[in-house]
């Protein structure tokens, strides 16, 4: 039996304050005053911003096969202190998750970890390789019941795949999760293309790119009737169609990542490869697209796609370096910078896209994002808005360092996450209470 | 100036400069002897990540007339073939005590990254990095026009040119590195080129583009054609082409007597070689009295000499 946990005065979505009782992972109690029990530990939450736990629909773990980059275990960490209480792993690992197999082994290691709920992602395809679907009655099926579906990393590009794809997970309810990425206009692209990468002389990666294969997957799942979740919106074209798809009644999701939401092309003219993420980093026009659709509801969920890299693999030329950046100890904070702090974005607003609506759409919302009221399980996330902090990529939990913030201070960090009543990550504030 | 990686970065004074000292150099090199003591006990790292020997030996040349020890490092294969790092490699052109490292690369951005990743201490002269920029060849082509088409050169930009450049803009680090220092020289630059070889968000470079050679010609007083290379797997690299054939773009593009002749009679036609005779240019238009073409590699040598010694001279104290 752990002792019991008692949350005093915390602001519940940045807008009501109420102090919660834990017991046995489950909220029981949700009061302006709560009498601690005598073996209560008690954190005085004064100034502290409550959320239901963080659910990042896109991470890479990048175990099994890439442990020099990342492992399940230092993932869950970095995924801890960031305030996040489940992580999609994507399937681009090696081997791939592709079989029942490797998801229930990527699965289970998450548990024996316990820092974390890690719910595997399914390939779509075997290998990733966009030719044969893999089994996914199977993973649905095993212990880790998959129900998102992505070869992210590389598109589902032939639009028969994606067709019977889209049908198939119908199955199981289930939902292909698609990285938009038109793979021959996007042939040997560096990063985003105009104005900068003419004068940089780094091949371009269209906006069109993403675009096409946005509205054509949209138009897939409608005439199909089954559900697509569109990864890392980049454009603002591809805003304008998932509104239109919206508008429309298709069944589309779409996310967008903390950095396409406050960086931009012009910061790979440092060409530090740390700048280097796919889709790449778009206009300020872009930003600022993206970033009234995250307001305005067009974009459902934020999510992170940490992507962890060796450093060799981004201590070279920005054409030899691997795609992606991390994100998940990073994205509360550039989320505060760039959408709280403006105005744009309430607490509320952030508890649903990144912990609701990625529940909901990773189809474990009977666990995760529920709301913080008595009788729901106790997954919190503490966030302090005025912890302000400077990223340093040495000092993150995660393998690697690849960090595109390295030197930026951020407003706010969690400084505390509950995963079913049991801390995961702590504050140095907070040890004490829990000491 | 500490390193020279773009003509972006040189201002009007810079260039002009940089092109006056090249004619002082340029003078030197008429004296029975040519070596000049400058750069005595300084150490020039020729790295050479991509061949090129003419670039290579142009820079040899420069480093050893004035009297530098001269290193070269041919780093063939590159971290995406797994051979030594960027970053490593710098580190041992460090540990060897290179005052100067001129860097030829693959890909854009290298000697950027060599000049800021911390790596070395040197000064970087950019040789040519992926199809970004080659700073020495505009500045050797902003010469060879000063003195052609200026009367009193030294001083003086190319206020009232018009350069027209012609051909693979898109891959072209020539092109890029042109149109921003004849801007800054004054210079009306035109592109001629078709769609396919134009980047995408060109529209911010100081310079006009036009899609045929004939409408170049016919438009503006051209005072200096400068023909680009032309890979010719790009012409035929199938479903991803940039233009339908050999023939069509010697046809549209390539300049040939009958082109030659209707230029204005002043006008001079360069090419930073190697040449695509019959392609991009006809032997006709390459060997005519018109033709620079082999005097820009002489002041290829100059240009270079004037960069190392403008770099390297002088600089003590100044770390």
């Amino acid at each position: 039996m752990s002792r019991p946990i008692v949350i005093e005065n915390a602001s519940l979505y940045g807008d009501t304050t109420a102090s919660l009782l834990i017991e046995d992972g489950v909220i029981t109690k949700v009061a302006d005053a709560i009498d601690a029990p005598d073996d209560a530990v008690v954190v005085d939450a004064t100034g502290l911003v409550a959320l239901p736990g963080l659910v990042d629909l896109h991470t890479h773990l990048r175990e099994p096969g890439r442990e020099d980059a990342e492992t399940i275990e230092t993932g869950s960490r970095a995924a801890a202190r960031g305030g996040w209480t489940a992580v999609f792993a994507m399937a681009n690992t090696n081997p791939v998750a592709d079989t029942a197999g490797v998801v229930e082994q990527v699965w289970s290691r998450g548990r024996e970890i316990g820092l974390v709920d890690v719910f595997p992602v399914g390939a779509v395809t075997v290998g990733l390789k966009g030719e044969h679907l893999s089994e996914m009655g199977a993973m649905a099926n095993s212990k880790a019941k998959v129900r998102l579906f992505s070869d992210d990393g590389v598109c589902v590009y032939d639009p028969v795949i994606m067709r019977r794809a889209l049908e198939y997970v119908k199955t199981f309810d289930g939902a292909v999760v698609q990285h938009a990425q038109d793979l021959r206009l996007t042939d040997g692209s560096q990063m985003h293309e105009g104005e900068v990468s003419a004068e940089l002389g780094l091949a371009g990666w269209p906006a069109v790119a993403e675009e096409s294969i946005v509205a054509r997957d949209a138009l897939l799942a409608e005439h199909v009737g089954s559900r697509v979740h569109v990864q890392h919106l980049s454009t603002a074209g591809s805003v304008e169609i998932i509104r239109w798809a919206k508008a429309r009644g298709i069944n589309v999701t779409a996310e967008a990542t903390p950095h396409h939401l406050l960086l931009t092309d012009e910061s790979a003219r440092t060409y530090d490869p740390l700048f280097k993420v796919n889709p790449p980093l778009r206009t300020q026009s872009d930003v600022e697209a993206l970033r009234e659709a995250v307001a305005d509801g067009t974009i459902d969920i934020i999510a992170t796609d940490h992507a962890p890299h060796a450093s060799e693999d981004k201590d070279c030329e920005w054409a030899a370096a691997s795609f992606g950046m991390l994100g998940l100890e990073t994205a509360l904070g550039v989320i505060q910078k760039a959408l709280v702090d403006t105005g744009a974005l309430t607490w509320r607003d952030v508890a649903r896209l990144m912990s609701e609506t990625p529940a909901r759409i990773g189809k474990v919302d009977a666990e995760h994002g529920r709301p913080l009221a008595e009788g729901e399980p106790a997954n919190i996330t503490l966030v302090d808005p005025t912890a302000a902090w400077t990223v340093d990529g040495a000092q993150l939990a995660s393998r690697a360092s690849n960090t595109p913030y390295g030197g930026m201070e951020l407003p706010g960090r969690a400084v505390a996450t509950l995963l079913r009543g049991v801390p995961t990550h702590l504050d140095s504030q907070l040890e004490g209470a829990f000491a | 100036m500490r390193h020279l990686l773009s003509t972006k970065d040189l201002t009007r004074d810079d260039a002009i400069l940089i092109l006056d000292t090249a004619a002082q150099m340029a003078a030197t090199q008429d004296r029975e002897v040519r070596k000049l003591p400058t750069l005595r006990g300084k150490t020039v790292v020729n790295l050479f990540f991509e061949d090129s020997t003419r670039t290579r030996i142009s820079f040899e040349a420069a480093a050893k007339r004035l009297s530098a020890d001269v290193i070269n490092f041919s780093a063939k294969g590159s971290s995406v073939s797994k051979g030594e790092s960027l970053k490593d490699t710098a580190l041992t052109l460090q540990a060897m005590g290179a005052d100067a490292v001129v860097v030829r690369h693959w890909a854009s951005g290298a000697a950027y990254q060599l000049a800021h990743g911390g790596w070395l201490h040197g000064s970087v002269l950019n040789a040519g990095d992926g199809t970004h920029q080659h700073p020495t060849q505009s500045l050797l082509d902003a010469f060879t026009i000063r003195k052609h088409l200026v009367t009193d050169p030294t001083g003086n930009d190319l206020t009232g040119l018009t350069v027209a450049i012609v051909g693979d803009v898109l891959h072209s680090r020539v092109a890029r590195s042109n149109v921003h220092l004849l801007h800054t020289l004054g210079a009306k630059v035109v592109l001629v080129a078709p769609a396919t070889l134009v980047p995408v968000g060109v529209e911010p470079w100081p310079c006009d583009v036009v899609h045929t050679l004939d409408e170049a010609i016919e438009t503006y007083d051209i005072d200096a054609l400068m023909m680009l290379r032309v890979q010719r797997e790009r012409m035929t690299g199938g479903g991803s082409a940039f233009f339908p054939s050999p023939a069509e773009y010697t046809r549209l593009f390539g300049l040939d007597g009958d082109r030659l002749r209707r230029l204005p009679d002043h006008a001079i036609v360069m090419h930073p070689g190697p040449m695509n005779r019959g392609l991009e240019i006809s032997a006709e238009a390459a060997d005519s009295p018109r033709s620079v073409i082999v005097e820009q590699v002489a002041n290829g040598v100059a240009v270079r000499m004037a960069a190392l010694y403008l770099l390297l001279a002088g600089e003590e104290g100044a770390q």
